[in-house]
């Protein structure tokens, strides 16, 4: 009841208690340190732990590879206690003495401005396609997946392959001419050309039955033709560089043409075989199910022994293929296995509606495929993507099993080197190499999951 | 009055591309006949190429005598022993090395990431610098930097780093019987043996510890040991079953473990220790006696438990990440403290999000545990695809039995997998 003397029994403050601040032991410095470092008796045991780890692992490390380490000499009298008369940390002259080593295998030392080359290239065409912002992607990606290959692949190994016959040749029909030049021989292309011809013609016989139009099949025809004919051309063509073995080649070299080549050649096979395990036709899902079950369930060097010691069976005689090139297809089989699990996966992430949106507007299961799903699971599946090649840039060291000396197999090789036998060789290769591992792949790990956040602010918009 | 429309015949199927049936029709029979041709001229110039060459395929080889030794062996081996004996030999090895590791990686995984999520900083910096540095480093680098770098540089035998577990042994016993505990006494001093000397042994040749000598009488405190699990996961079972009739707790674990512990301790009591252990000892340049592990084995170990465990604690950190703070809320709401929230709320929960990765993680690891190849440790591709190749020079077949092997162990695990999800997936309406 409010009386006439006192008309409003009660009116709030207008103006608001301040907040009072927290109390000292949850703020600043004190407070974050109470929270993070000895908020109780646990916790001090265990920050004191963690320090004590730190002490017993930083110093050392650093004592090792910076302060006591040697950094100048040329032979292994410069790495010994006795020598430098004080106790002796890593010896970073072995590395030094054997960076070619490590850099290019045994690749002659003349022709190693072709793997810089190749090295350059890769750096330059690689960079703009990493970064999100850059421009021309397709243009950039066909760059790197079609024609770097392709120069590296001359580059390195010298081209000139001194191509015979082409598929007239294995039924005897070579047509009697023996001219050549320029390393590329009249025969082989006669007969590339006459095949040409004739897959035209029956491409054009056989369009009606398939639905499509004459003129538009051989021309697509003559289009893929054309394009292996170029990339023959570039193999057979003699531009004049000594050829270099890939026994000669290792270290550094060895390990990106294994990992690059993996994920390439795994790209495009992985892509077919998430497709085909999401087939509708029974022997298409379940041919390519075993086939991605089979290599994902054995370990990857049964596969490489796999490549090496039976694959030549099965092939007919008159293959004699090259150690490297046996490695390089056991890993890409094995590495299209996992390509096609990461596929599906971005497959799967694609809304129904966008499957049911391209059906609507009339596109048939390739062009929709091609137009529509494929471009947007491929971005969905880039981490991924980057996660395989992290794992497979880490698979490659298994090749030194098979014997071929990639960056590990050359460094261990090196460890019985008698000229540079001291005690602390060995810890400094493993420090080394560790690191080139450590930065490659940790690098690329960030890098994925900077990629994986950006895309995942995109999809929320 | 039928509609003239409706008694028209139907048109004749033609030969059409676009017609769905005919075309998965024609596709898939293109591709049969193509993967007839590729498996038909696989075996046609495999018998070739075998002919030239002069090998007799088929599995006969495995009856030969191997002719070769192996450093590690489960069950009883000798040179003149079949290659089927020597194939047992290095499956057993094969499944030892990945058990342990297993086991290993799973116990350091699950503490690093655990440490991954602790408020305290140094030992979450700590955890995040054991996970970016393992999971970044090829696990054949940290194999061959186990053996070369860590355990090659340990000392020759005659110098050994010696720890003594009897030594101990015997301290404890000595310190029972001085505060008047007799049987306790007695219990360490007959474990420890009357040698005070130290029992296990570490040098380049690997690790030395004391085989375990079992008298008769063992096999009772064994079987009462056996026993007393069986009784310990009844009660358990009993003890669930009234808690969800009656709602009364029964503290079943520490009633389950005495079951376990107690009895055999007894029996050991009244049977006077039927168990001993032999322990090495230097004679000349190496040990006599005790279990030798070979040091092959003991890198190769440690690197795929190390490097293994990285991917696990970020598997774990994922996992308890997953369960929402709500949950942990909503239990501590309930009066619940954390102990029994942890326990009962959070990890059920995080076990549904960390089963399937932690089982492609242990697959990981048995495929990897093939890299031992490189150290020399005798698992089974080592001493199949490695050795017996070499020497029989059968390819196809020893490759075939050896990647069947992993086969069908990715192949059972992936069947286990799917059953325990079947059982932990989430029931919803």
């Amino acid at each position: 009841m409010t009386t006439a003397q006192n008309p409003v029994s009660y009116v709030a403050p207008t103006d608001l208690l301040k907040p009072e601040p927290a109390p000292v032991s949850d703020r600043g410095a004190y407070g974050w340190a109470r929270a993070h470092l000895f908020g109780s008796v646990g916790q001090v045991l265990l920050t004191l732990f963690g320090i004590l780890v730190v002490l017993a692992v930083v110093p050392p490390m650093v004592r090792f590879f910076i302060t006591d380490a040697v950094f100048i000499g040329t032979n292994r009298e410069a790495c010994l206690p006795e020598t430098v008369g004080r106790p002796v940390g890593a010896c970073w002259p072995f590395i030094a003495a054997k960076w070619n080593q490590i850099l290019y295998g045994f690749y002659p030392a003349d022709e190693r401005w072709r793997v810089n080359v190749v090295y350059g290239l890769g750096v330059v065409l690689l960079i703009p396609l990493l970064i999100p912002r850059a421009p021309y992607k397709r243009t950039n990606a066909l760059a790197f997946f079609g024609i770097y290959p392709l120069i590296s692949f001359v580059l390195l190994t010298g081209g000139d392959l001194d191509m015979r016959s082409f598929v007239l040749g294995w039924i005897g029909l070579d047509f009697g001419v023996t001219a050549s030049a320029n390393g590329l021989r009249l025969t082989f292309w006669l007969q590339f050309l006459v095949v040409t011809l004739l897959a035209m013609a029956s491409g054009m016989a056989l369009a009606p039955v398939f639905g499509g139009e004459r003129r538009a099949v051989a021309l697509g025809i003559l289009k893929a033709f054309a394009v292996v004919g170029i990339v023959m051309l570039a193999m057979d063509f003699d531009f004049g560089l000594p050829q270099v073995e890939t026994r000669q080649w290792g270290g550094l070299l060895v390990t990106l043409v294994i990992a690059v080549t993996g994920i390439v050649a795994s790209l495009p096979l992985g892509i077919l075989l998430a497709l085909g395990r999401r087939s509708e036709l029974p022997l298409v899902k379940y041919s390519s199910i075993i086939f991605i079950e089979f290599w994902r369930g054995v370990p990857l060097i049964t596969v490489l022994f796999f490549a090496t010691y039976m694959l030549p069976l099965f092939l007919p005689g008159r293959f004699t293929i090259d150690g490297l090139l046996r490695a390089l297809v056991g890993v890409a089989l094995f590495a299209s296995a996992y390509m096609a699990e990461v596929v599906r996966g971005g497959l799967q992430a694609i809304p129904k509606g966008q499957y049911e949106g391209a059906m609507a507007v009339g596109l048939r299961s390739g062009l929709m495929m091609r137009l529509v799903i494929l471009p947007q699971a491929l971005k969905l599946v880039i981490p991924g993507i980057v996660n395989n090649f992290i794992g497979l840039f880490k698979d490659t060291t298994l090749v030194l099993i098979v014997s071929i000396f990639d960056l590990l197999g050359i460094l261990r090789a090196s460890f019985t080197d008698p000229a540079w036998a001291t005690p602390t060789t060995l810890f400094t290769g493993f420090g080394f190499a560790g690191l080139v591992y450590f930065v490659f792949c940790y690098g690329m790990s960030r890098y994925s999951m900077a990629l994986e956040r950006r895309l995942d602010r995109n999809q929320r918009h | 009055m039928t509609d003239a429309r409706w008694s028209e015949p139907a048109p004749t199927r033609r030969w059409s591309w676009t017609d769905p049936a005919l075309r998965s029709a024609v596709i898939q029979i293109a591709l049969a006949i193509a993967l007839i041709w590729m498996a038909w001229s696989f075996f046609a110039n495999a018998q070739a190429n075998l002919a030239r060459q002069g090998i007799a395929s088929g599995f006969g080889f495995l009856d030969n005598s191997a002719g070769f030794g192996i450093t590690q062996t489960l069950i009883p081996y000798s040179e003149s022993m079949s290659y089927g004996r020597a194939f047992l030999v290095g499956l057993l090895n094969t499944l030892l090395v990945a058990a342990l590791g297993i086991v290993l990686a799973t116990i350091i995984g699950f503490l690093v990431g655990v440490a991954r999520l602790s408020k305290n900083v140094v030992i979450k910096a700590l955890a995040s610098a054991y996970v970016e540095v393992t999971r970044n480093l090829p696990p054949l680098f940290q194999i061959l930097f186990w053996y070369l770098a860590v355990l090659s540089t340990m000392p020759s035998p005659r110098q050994s780093w010696s720890f003594g577990l009897q030594p101990m042994f015997n301290a404890f016993a000595g310190w029972a019987s001085g505060i008047g505990l007799t049987p306790l006494s007695d219990m360490l001093a007959a474990l420890a043996g009357d040698v005070s000397a130290p029992g296990v042994f570490i040098n380049n040749r690997g690790l030395v510890v004391p085989r375990p000598v079992f008298e008769a009488d063992f096999s009772i405190i064994f079987w009462i040991f056996v026993a007393g699990i069986a009784a310990a996961f009844l009660l358990a079972r009993w003890a669930r079953r009234r808690q969800e009739r009656t709602g009364q707790q029964f503290p079943s674990f520490w009633a389950g473990l005495a079951l376990v512990a107690v009895p055999p301790t007894i029996a050991g009591f009244l049977l006077g220790w039927p168990l001993s252990f032999e322990t090495p000892v230097l004679r000349g340049f190496n040990f006599v006696g005790g279990i030798r592990v070979i040091p092959e084995f003991v890198a190769l170990l440690v690197a795929l438990a190390i490097y293994t465990a990285g991917f696990i604690a970020e598997i774990v950190r994922a996992g308890i990440l997953a369960v929402s703070k709500g949950q942990t809320e909503a239990a501590y709401s309930l009066g619940l403290r954390s102990g029994p929230t942890l326990r009962l709320v959070v990890i059920p929960q995080a076990m549904r999000v960390i089963v399937p990765p932690l089982t492609s993680q242990y697959l990981n690891l048995t495929k990897n545990s093939t890299l031992g190849v490189a150290v020399g440790y005798p698992d089974l591709f080592a001493i199949f695809a490695g050795t017996t190749l070499n020497q029989t020079g059968q390819a196809i077949e020893i490759i075939a039995l050896t990647m069947a092997v992993y086969l069908v162990i990715s192949i059972l695990t992936s069947a286990l997998m799917g059953w325990y999800n079947k059982r932990v997936a989430l029931v919803e309406r």
